[in-house]
């Protein structure tokens, strides 16, 4: 029987000729992820599991980026324990500050994970990679301490959800209008346990950030990963990055899928997720008067230079509406110093923006960028939970770079072309 | 094994950001989880939760972060099981993983109230409200998850392959 893109690379990396949805497979892992948050237990876990070595130095990456730069004394310590993990063990992947970036930016950016690779992070976000034709998906830290012990991984096969995306995609919409699209349609447990492959017309016309960001939310409706089939555009990302040799799956004709959703894209113009759920979707141009006090560029759902770059693009010449904070944080080191010497940097200084380092930032509530009780947020990021910024009172709605850039100059949720 | 205790009534997606806020992720000291779980929806939860006690939650259990500081700060709170309609993955597993007892049963959680006492029988998946008397059963845990439980969570049962 014909197997999804998502099955042949499980069975690959478990030694069998055949999947199928259901199937408990004990799999070899490509690269084991974790950061400053998640890395402390998985750490603990590790030395439970009583081997004295990791299973392998250089399939571990490990990347401060949530609470660094430290932003209190307890956060410095948890940062410790992994540079001191990563110190003793010689792991090769590990990323201080000054050469860190949100794990899931860099990790693409730097080659670490190519099509045909299995990877496990300690991070739900970790199915970005899905962008690149690798199978990824997040874990907690005892299932990552294991893993950095044995590099190995026990995972169910899921079954597929096809999503074929056609049509031709308007002005100022991409893959974040996309993604929280179609969260939209399949609520936030609709794809629980299933994997997604993305496809259609419209995804092999997106650039690879653009897939990123897509694969970034598939977590948001519950999927165990969300993956692109790789193509000329996948390998010529990847050309530059890596020396290793990349692995492609295509999915068979006859491949076996749960259930198919055909979106037809030309109607469909910037979308907006209103708190409190990433399902809680509606085009901006039926969001009324939403006023704003913050609007966040950056995360690892939309801080790539190609998202900095349109949201500099709208807010040339523009300043950010009065009262109201604009925060960019650029995703990477690299990204950052691209957006200067492309002066994306200068346009967003001019705008009134501040810059922050590279780091998740305000995304999750960590720092930089927190909210009290009656504000909101427009963001470029991935979750707009009761409190996910801050004060339970906060309110966060997600869109896409376009929108977010637009909406610091009105002031309030609205599309370039109000400007 | 039985848990017997307090029922903690939750609604659907209640997610890992709201069960532990990620400004106290800056530490993995359980016990300081544990005082701060839900400390933003149900404030009154990590002083006075008893040993035993019990959650009811809806669907998509633990939605969100894989952040595993959320099942250890409520089993480190003395929630001896949470019932819910349905979990969410990753959490599902961090769970099975540290040796937190979930379980799945629309009918419990529909029937069930806030504050209610409950039994349930961990091998049998019986679910008992004890002020009403009244039974319902749980979806059968998978062999495999059985086998992690069994071993005392996924560390042990490694060590024994």
């Amino acid at each position: 029987m014909g197997m999804t893109i998502t099955e042949k690379i499980l069975a690959a990396h478990s030694g069998k000729n055949s999947v199928k949805p259901g199937d408990l497979l004990q799999a070899k892992v490509d690269l084991a992820l974790a950061n400053d948050v998640t890395a402390p237990l998985a750490i603990k876990v590790f030395y439970e599991v009583g081997r004295s070595d990791v299973f392998d130095r250089e399939k571990i990456a490990l990347v401060p980026d949530h609470f660094v730069p430290n932003k209190d004394i307890p956060s410095a310590a948890q940062a410790k324990i992994m540079r001191d993990f990563a110190g003793k063990h010689n792991i090769k992947h590990y990323f201080e500050v000054g050469d860190m970036g949100i794990e899931h930016v860099i990790l693409p950016e730097k080659g670490l994970v190519i099509p045909g690779d299995l990877v496990i992070g300690a991070d739900s976000h970790t199915c970005t990679y899905g962008a690149v034709g690798a199978f990824s998906t997040g874990v907690g830290s005892t299932d990552l301490g294991v893993i950095m012990a044995t590099g190995e991984v026990w995972l169910k096969v899921p079954p597929t959800i096809k999503v074929v995306f056609k049509g031709t995609l308007q002005k100022w919409v991409g893959g974040k209008d996309l993604i929280i699209y179609l969260i939209g349609k399949l609520g936030v447990e609709g794809a629980n346990y299933r994997a997604i492959e993305f496809t259609g017309p419209v995804v092999k016309e997106l650039s690879i950030e653009n897939r990123l960001t897509m694969s970034n939310m598939a977590i948001e409706c519950g999927a165990k990963n969300g993956i692109f089939e790789t193509d000329e555009i996948t390998m010529n990302y990847i050309k530059d990055r890596t020396t290793r040799k990349p692995v492609i799956y295509k999915a068979d004709p006859d491949a076996k899928y749960e259930r198919e959703i055909i979106i037809d894209v030309t109607d469909i113009g910037p979308q907006v997720a209103w708190p409190h759920s990433p399902d809680n979707v509606k085009p901006v141009s039926e969001s009324g008067s939403v006023k704003l006090d913050q609007v966040f560029i950056g995360s690892c759902t939309n801080g790539r230079l190609e998202d900095l770059a349109q949201a500099a693009e709208i807010l040339k010449g523009r300043k950010r509406a009065e009262g109201l904070r604009l925060i960019v944080i650029p995703g990477s080191q690299l990204i950052y110093k691209q957006a200067i010497q492309q002066g994306i940097i200068e346009t967003f200084l001019d705008a009134g923006a501040t810059i922050g380092p590279p780091t998740c930032g305000p995304c999750l509530g960590g720092h930089m960028g927190i909210l009290t009780k009656g504000e909101r947020c427009a963001s470029t990021s991935n979750r707009n939970f009761l409190g996910r910024m801050g004060d339970i009172g906060s309110e966060v709605y997600l869109v896409g770079p376009a929108v977010a850039a637009a909406s610091a100059v009105l002031g309030r949720i609205g599309l370039p072309e109000e400007l | 094994m039985k848990i017997q205790g307090k029922v903690w009534k939750f609604g659907d997606n209640i997610d890992t950001d709201v069960i532990i806020p990620a400004r106290f992720l800056n530490v993995s000291d359980k016990e300081i989880l544990a005082k701060n779980c839900f400390a933003d929806l149900r404030p009154e939860f990590g002083g006075s939760v008893a040993k035993g006690d019990i959650i009811l939650g809806g669907s998509n259990f633990g939605c969100g972060s894989s952040r595993e500081h959320a099942p250890l700060a409520i089993k480190t709170a003395g929630i001896g099981v949470i019932v819910a309609k349905s979990f969410a993955r990753i959490f599902y597993r961090n769970a099975f993983n540290i040796g937190l007892p979930i379980l799945e049963s629309k009918e419990a959680v529909e029937a069930i109230l806030d504050g209610d006492k409950v039994s349930v029988d961990l091998i049998t998946g019986e679910i008992t409200n004890v002020n009403k008397g009244v039974k319902y059963a749980a979806n059968p845990i998978p062999d495999f998850m059985r086998a992690i439980i069994d071993a005392g969570g996924l560390v042990e049962y490694v060590k024994k392959q």
